[in-house]
């Protein structure tokens, strides 16, 4: 039991797992409580990860807390879906509204690593002009961020994760080379591919974060198909594998099974640090700057269970906005069968993709975009989906499993739009360590709705195209989770400024999927691993003009 | 659909996952694993006997099996996960958690056959259990057993969810549908339409079964 993860702190004693090599650890630096560091984290996804490793790299203190387990890919991870729910965030959490979101497996993690230790590696960079979404396409808000700059950022991540992809990007402007070659086409890729010829449109390989070539000890991807229930064998370049051995040999320490459940502030409305839950025990960290990077649930969650009499409706929300627009993004899908045998398991699950309808305006009846990709869920998934989203049980049900390696899917990831009334607040209930739990209210907007019905006629078009039989319509899915923090430009419509700071607590940043004003048809983990290199930059900037507080 | 069912009824003869244990595609940590679920015995310890005798029938039902192999514990499985308090990550308001939820829907499910059939649901035939299943599933379900919980988001989000992520947990599932089972480190290496790694089922074809058959049997 003394080296169950899920129980017991790994990164402790001066030392953290060596993720690269089974039993052995690599040296941690330690803070101690009682003094104050230069910046907590609170979580080490795709955001707070990226952003430990830049931030000690520049030299400051930091103490990055996750409530997850620390993993050592190569010797914990099964090749089971069941098992792998391990990674997963599967806290109590109440949903409701029009569209309740299923939480938990896809668009949540909780982990050293975030859930980028079970994402599908997806790694795209937003259209520019999303950046200016409200000015330059008509809806939702912009950012205060120009996308050259946002350009010059997702090159830094691209290198810094290994992306493969093509040679040349058929949409947006002139990027660099993937640093890693595209990986080979499986069938369930082919078959988008010749969708999408057969209607005209263009497609690519999908740039993905997970190795084509070896990279230090970590060996290629060898296309075992459980990418999003955690990579065994290292090839995907999860925040655990990448910024995180960084951050540490960097001198960041890592606090694992680390629960935040308030930040601490003074008279004079400063944070003074985190008070968190290790091993039953509560505890304080002193910080001179609270970093909150718990993604948009657990971030709203946060700063609202930090209320006090001067901030009675939680941290860094006097424009009344933490919690609210939060944005999910439609994950529908049209499945079919091939003749031939598919057997979309092998390799990761989104090989191939088309933005066409992220970059293509014309013929639109919503606002917004989508991209879709090709699919390869594993039979408890795909059996799960034939159940609950077809309405299959019994026979049918059993007999259409039978088929599994015949199935073909296209599945998008959708813009939605922000609405106040989709929003993150603090239910009654009590979790296991007392802290209240989130409730999560969504519902999809008319403009929503017109997305997802264009989205699915045109991939039912896609697949009826090349043959495919028996198409249904996955109707109800969503995936990753942005917004409850927008970052803007005036404190009365934004919780942060660009740099991730909050308007009413200087020494408070937040730095994850929450910060986005909008959510455009791209998979997010890029854009937030970009926002946080960029926040590392400004931090850095801003303390050499003594405009942060760092004694 | 059903012309085709009897060519379907045993898509990948001859093929185990569990051949290949000792083989490259297993590692350490899923041997662990699998071994586990596999030693995870058809009897409840969290419910009680009688809801755990419901649970089997609703089981029956949801994910039917041939008598023709020893049957996946569905309901142990069940059992074992709901004892370990392992969550969805979620809960649909209106829901309570999850061990709850089930102690209660079984209650009302037996209840509701009692008030129907005059016998518990295990007894009831199986064309009635179905029927039972269909009005759980369409909301038409408000016996005072239920408590407030809404008899088709308790279909839906826990009854459906949880017995086929429960049946398709076990390697006897994966053989049946031909999915190549765990994969680390070996992982596949052919990749298009039609391809097929000699350590991946092969699927009777019409008037081929005998040649599936041999090649699964080599399967490692």
């Amino acid at each position: 039991m003394s080296d169950d993860p899920l129980h017991s702190p790994r990164a402790i004693n001066g030392r953290a797992p060596d993720v690269f090599r089974p039993g052995r650890w690599v040296s941690m630096k330690q803070y101690a409580e009682h003094e104050a560091v230069d910046f907590v984290i609170v979580g080490t996804g795709a955001g707070g990860a990226t952003l430990a490793c830049k931030l000690a790299e520049y030299g400051f203190t930091v103490v990055a807390l996750d409530a997850g387990p620390y993993f050592r890919p190569l010797e914990d991870f099964a090749s089971d879906e069941s098992e792998q729910t391990k990674l997963y965030w599967t806290d109590d959490r109440i949903v409701d509204g029009d569209n309740p979101l299923q939480l938990g497996s896809n668009n949540s993690g909780k982990a050293v690593g975030g859930s980028t230790v079970h994402f599908a590696m997806v790694s795209l960079r937003f259209r520019p002009e999303w950046f200016k979404a409200r000015t330059k396409l008509g809806y939702g808000a912009d950012w205060p961020i120009d996308w050259r700059e946002m350009w010059a950022y997702y090159t830094e991540v691209e290198q810094a994760l290994k992306v493969s992809g093509p040679v040349n990007y058929p949409w947006g402007p002139p990027r660099p080379r993937y640093p890693y070659r595209a990986h080979p086409l499986n069938a369930a890729a082919r078959a988008l591919a010749r969708g999408c010829e057969a209607l005209g449109i263009g497609w690519t390989e999908t740039p993905l974060a997970t190795l084509s070539a070896p990279r230090g000890l970590a060996h290629p991807c060898v296309y075992r198909g459980f990418c999003v229930t955690g990579c065994s064998t290292n090839a995907k370049q999860s925040a655990l594998v990448t910024w995180i051995p960084r951050a540490l040999s960097a001198g960041a320490e890592i606090r694992d099974l680390a629960m935040v459940g308030r930040i601490e502030t003074d008279a004079n409305g400063l944070a003074v640090g985190v008070h968190y839950n290790r091993q039953n025990q509560w505890r304080f960290q002193k910080a001179r700057n609270v970093v909150v990077a718990g993604y948009a649930i657990e971030t709203p969650r946060l700063l609202l269970n930090s209320a006090t009499d001067k901030f009675p409706d939680g941290l860094a929300n006097r424009s009344g906005l933490v919690g609210k627009n939060l944005m999910a993004q439609a994950n529908q899908a049209v499945w079919g069968e091939m003749d031939e045998e598919v057997r979309s398991y092998k390799g990761p699950p989104s090989l191939a993709i088309t933005e066409h309808w992220n970059y293509e305006d014309e013929g639109k009846d919503f606002f917004g975009g989508y991209a879709y990709m090709s699919q390869g869920p594993l039979p408890q998934l795909w059996a799960n989906t034939q159940a609950t989203a077809h309405g299959l049980w019994g026979t049918r049900l059993v007999e259409a499993m039978k088929r599994y390696n015949h199935v073909v899917g296209l599945k998008i990831v959708g813009e939605m739009l922000p609405q106040e009334s989709n929003r993150v607040t603090l239910a009654d209930e009590v979790d296991q360590y007392g802290l209240r739990i989130p409730r999560v209210t969504y519902s999809w907007c008319d403009n929503d709705k017109r997305l997802i019905d264009h989205s699915v006629a045109f991939m039912s078009r896609a697949l009826g195209a090349i043959g495919a039989k028996d198409l249904w319509v996955q109707e109800d899915d969503t995936c990753h989770l942005n917004g409850t923090a927008r970052m803007g430009d005036r404190p009365d419509n934004s919780v942060v400024n660009a740099d991730c700071r909050s308007w009413d607590i200087p020494n408070l940043w937040i730095c994850d999927g929450s910060v986005f004003p909008t959510v455009g048809g791209a998979n997010p983990s890029l854009t937030i691993q970009a926002i946080a290199c960029r926040t590392a930059d400004r931090i850095r900037g801003l303390s050499r003009v003594g405009e942060i507080r760092l004694n | 659909m059903l012309d085709r069912k009897a060519e379907l009824h045993n898509a990948y003869p001859g093929y185990d996952v569990l051949a290949k244990w000792r083989s490259p595609s297993w590692n350490e940590k899923t041997r662990e694993v699998i071994a586990a679920r596999l030693q995870v015995p058809d009897e409840p310890q969290f419910l009680t006997l009688d809801e755990f005798e419901v649970l089997t029938a609703i089981a029956d039902r949801i994910v039917p099996q041939p008598a023709s192999r020893s049957p996946v514990p569905v309901a142990g499985l069940l059992d074992q996960k709901l004892r370990a308090g392992v969550m969805d990550g979620y809960r649909v308001v209106g829901l309570p958690g999850d061990g709850e939820a089930w102690r209660r829907g079984l209650g009302a499910l037996n209840a509701e056959a009692r008030a129907r059939h005059d016998c518990g649901f295990a007894a009831v035939a199986d064309g009635d259990q179905d029927d039972l299943l269909r009005r759980c599933e369409a909301g038409e379900l408000n016996a005072p057993e239920w408590a407030g919980m809404p008899s088709q988001i308790f279909f839906k989000h826990r009854l459906l969810r949880d017995v086929v992520l429960a049946y398709y947990s076990h390697p006897t599932a994966w053989s049946e549908v031909g999915w190549g089972g765990p994969a680390s480190p070996r992982g596949y290496v052919r990749l298009d339409f039609n391809d097929r790694d000699p350590w991946e089922a092969a699927e009777a074809m019409p008037g081929r079964e005998v040649e599936a058959r041999r090649i699964n049997r080599n399967v490692r």
